[in-house]
């Protein structure tokens, strides 16, 4: 097994709205893959099915050549993941968060105590041991998330947005962590919006109205499309998606996609 | 290879976890702790208002130091207040019905309580309109008749040296467990069991809602944890915190108002662990239903009302049809008041209360089974 993840026509619809229409695709294991598209175009949906939070409508995934339908609960024990939403509990401390995921995912006393001061360490959170999750800044509060998703070591690590509203040095500090774990051999799954952070992932996969419109390394799909950058590829598969490219100026568009393209100052 | 093993090791996460989101909570620790001493203490005086002071008009044709003396013994006992004294039947009748009084005391010409003319002598008429204020005017008017007589007889005895067998009370009204036929003996020990419940269900009401609201749940899901191991880790804090609330709720209905149980105090504390457990159960319970801490709140009124009308702790369930009487056996709370009730009052022990304790503890199984099997690792 060379893949992490397998994606087989992949669908979930809420209602009537498809927010995931037969994707397929797949992870080789130690990649770290960007996972691209505008708001709403339904990462965070296929991410959730891949972690079985939600049941996929149809189609079919596995992580490790487990099926995520099958044996839900297998997989999560060698998965990490990283909501969008903070969900670690603000109320307790850096260390108590650690412990209590390093617990629940079955590590002995030992083993705990070890992992917690790795992962401190490993983390850049010396020293805030023992603050509260709510007090710690907002790069402080995605590492320790990342943290505590890597906790029991798994082999794959999915990430949804981890470094949404972070400046640009906690982006950094955060993406120096995701190498760490990256050349660790840990395959990381990740969905961004910062083009800079696209540009440094081993493979990119676009994902529009919950439809793949492409998936190849960044260098790849710059030179196959004859495009500069990496978000004039993105501009375009969503212009291309809406069939009228000459009818929305670029500005506009940058607008509805929410690029925080000031933001990202290089790699 | 399924992990269906329940693993004490991510048991014993949830429980540490809880326990310290609890203790950095002081606010609803506090609370559960307050509310129901507070509680106690506001309904149990709501409730314990025994019906005293009913207002009353007299009507005395006998005129005589007997029928003085059995005025005197009414407005003596408390329950009656006279507030008029009236020259004719027909006006005690116009003030009863135009409500300036509830009961009126007709007392006929040449009474004598000690005589032995089985006839009455004495009439009182009561206004029926709100039952609690009739029953009490009834009983204890009857009551005080009564005693009026018995000592005007045994006086007459002693005066005339002779004996009389005569049955002054041809039909002895035996009033058992609660002489005093005092209200609070029955609501206080009735409201311990409605209090506990009601906290002890809203406390865990809200544990899981909280983390659905606050996306903690999705970082859980996401984990191996199983929910029996979840249900049961979140409930044990809360059993702490129920169980104080619960001896709280009975030290104050002992110490401050007075009601010593009569039977055994060890079995109703043993006994009330389980009402506390599966009063938790139901908040789990609705936990898993409620996408919001505002739905958890509907369906906590949804319990607490039902335990209010429907478990006897007000109207009495023998009266109640079958269907309505059903709904009540899904309450912990009507099993409990049997249990508090039956100790408290009655004085009895397990031989006439296992069945309610088989059942509540059945009901808590059953519960906790429907919550665990309710709670879904999944969001949609
Ligand atoms: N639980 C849900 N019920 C109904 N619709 C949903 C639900 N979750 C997501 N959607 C819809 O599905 C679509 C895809 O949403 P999704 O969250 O996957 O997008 P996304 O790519 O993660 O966007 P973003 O960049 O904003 O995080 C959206 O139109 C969203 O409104
Ligand atoms: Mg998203």
């Amino acid at each position: 097994m060379n893949n992490a993840i397998v994606v087989k026509n992949l669908t979930k619809k809420f209602g009537t709205l498809t927010a995931v229409d037969r994707i397929n695709f797949s992870v080789p294991r130690g990649c770290v893959y960007g996972f691209l598209g505008p708001n709403g175009s339904g990462k965070s949906t296929t991410i959730r099915m891949l972690c079985g939070i939600i049941r996929p409508t149809a189609g079919s995934a596995t992580i490790m050549g487990i099926d995520v339908l099958k044996e839900p609960e297998k997989v999560k024990q060698s998965i990490g993941y990283m909501s969008q939403k903070f969900g670690l509990y603000d109320d307790m401390t850096v260390k108590e968060n650690l412990e209590f995921y390093a617990e629940i995912y079955g590590l002995s006393p030992a083993e705990r105590k070890k992992r917690r001061d790795e992962i401190i360490g490993m983390a850049g959170l010396e020293g805030k041991e023992r603050c509260l999750a709510r007090t710690l800044s907002g790069g402080f509060k995605q590492r320790l998330a990342l943290g505590c998703a890597f906790v029991h070591a798994p082999g794959l690590i999915i990430l949804d947005e981890p470094t949404a509203g972070l400046d640009p040095v906690s982006r950094r500090a955060f993406w120096q962590i995701v190498r760490t774990l990256a050349e660790g051999g840990t395959t990381v799954f990740v969905t961004t919006h910062y083009m800079d952070e696209a540009e440094g992932c081993d493979t990119t996969c676009f994902i529009f109205n919950g439809r793949i419109m492409a998936q190849a390394p960044p260098e790849e799909l710059i030179r196959k499309e004859k495009l500069k950058t990496l978000e004039d590829v993105f501009i375009k598969y969503v212009e291309m998606d809406q069939g009228t490219p000459e009818a929305n100026s670029r500005k506009r568009w940058l607008e509805i996609l929410g690029f925080r393209r000031r933001n990202g100052g290089g790699r | 290879m399924k992990q269906r093993r329940f693993s004490w090791r991510r048991f014993s996460a949830i429980v540490k976890k809880e326990v310290i989101q609890v203790l950095r909570d002081p606010v609803s620790l506090r609370l559960a702790i307050i509310m129901p001493v507070f509680m106690m203490l506001l309904f149990g005086y709501a409730l314990s208002t025994e019906v005293d002071h009913i207002t009353t008009a007299v009507y005395d044709q006998g005129r005589n130091e007997d029928s003085r003396a059995l005025v005197e013994r009414f407005t003596a006992s408390g329950y009656f207040k006279i507030s008029y004294y009236s020259d004719s039947e027909k006006e005690v009748k116009d003030l009863i019905q135009a409500g300036r009084v509830k009961a009126g005391l007709i007392i006929l010409p040449g009474y004598s309580p000690g005589a032995d003319a089985l006839s009455s002598q004495a009439l009182l008429i009561i206004d029926g309109s709100d039952p609690t204020t009739a029953r009490t005017a009834l009983s204890s008017g009857l009551l005080l008749a009564q005693a009026e007589a018995r000592d005007a007889f045994e006086q007459k005895q002693e005066k005339s040296g002779v004996y009389y067998a005569i049955n002054l009370e041809p039909m002895v009204a035996h009033v058992w467990y609660n002489p005093d036929l005092k209200n609070t003996n029955f609501t206080i020990p009735g409201l311990v069991g409605l209090i506990t419940q009601s906290i002890t269900v809203m406390l865990t009401a809200f544990s899981l809602v909280r983390e659905r609201e606050k996306g903690t749940i999705e970082q859980l899901i996401v984990t191996p944890i199983r929910p029996a191991e979840l249900i049961l880790g979140k409930l044990i804090p809360y059993v702490v915190i129920g169980y104080a609330g619960f001896l709280f709720a009975l030290f104050l209905c002992i110490e401050w108002f007075g009601i010593i149980p009569a039977g055994n105090i060890a079995l109703l504390i043993g006994l009330g662990l389980i009402f506390v457990i599966c009063s938790l159960m139901i908040g789990m319970l609705i936990s898993t239903f409620a996408k919001s801490q505002a739905m958890a709140m509907m369906l906590l009124m949804l319990v607490i009302l039902p335990s209010v009308l429907l478990s006897g702790f007000i109207f009495p369930r023998e009266a109640m049809p079958d269907i309505v009487k059903a709904v009540g056996y899904i309450l912990p709370l009507t099993y409990f008041l049997n249990i508090i009730r039956g100790v408290v009052l009655k004085g009895v022990g397990m031989e006439f209360l296992w069945l309610d304790v088989v059942l509540l503890s059945a009901l808590t199984v059953v519960l906790a089974l429907a919550a665990i099997f309710r709670f879904r690792k999944t969001l949609d």
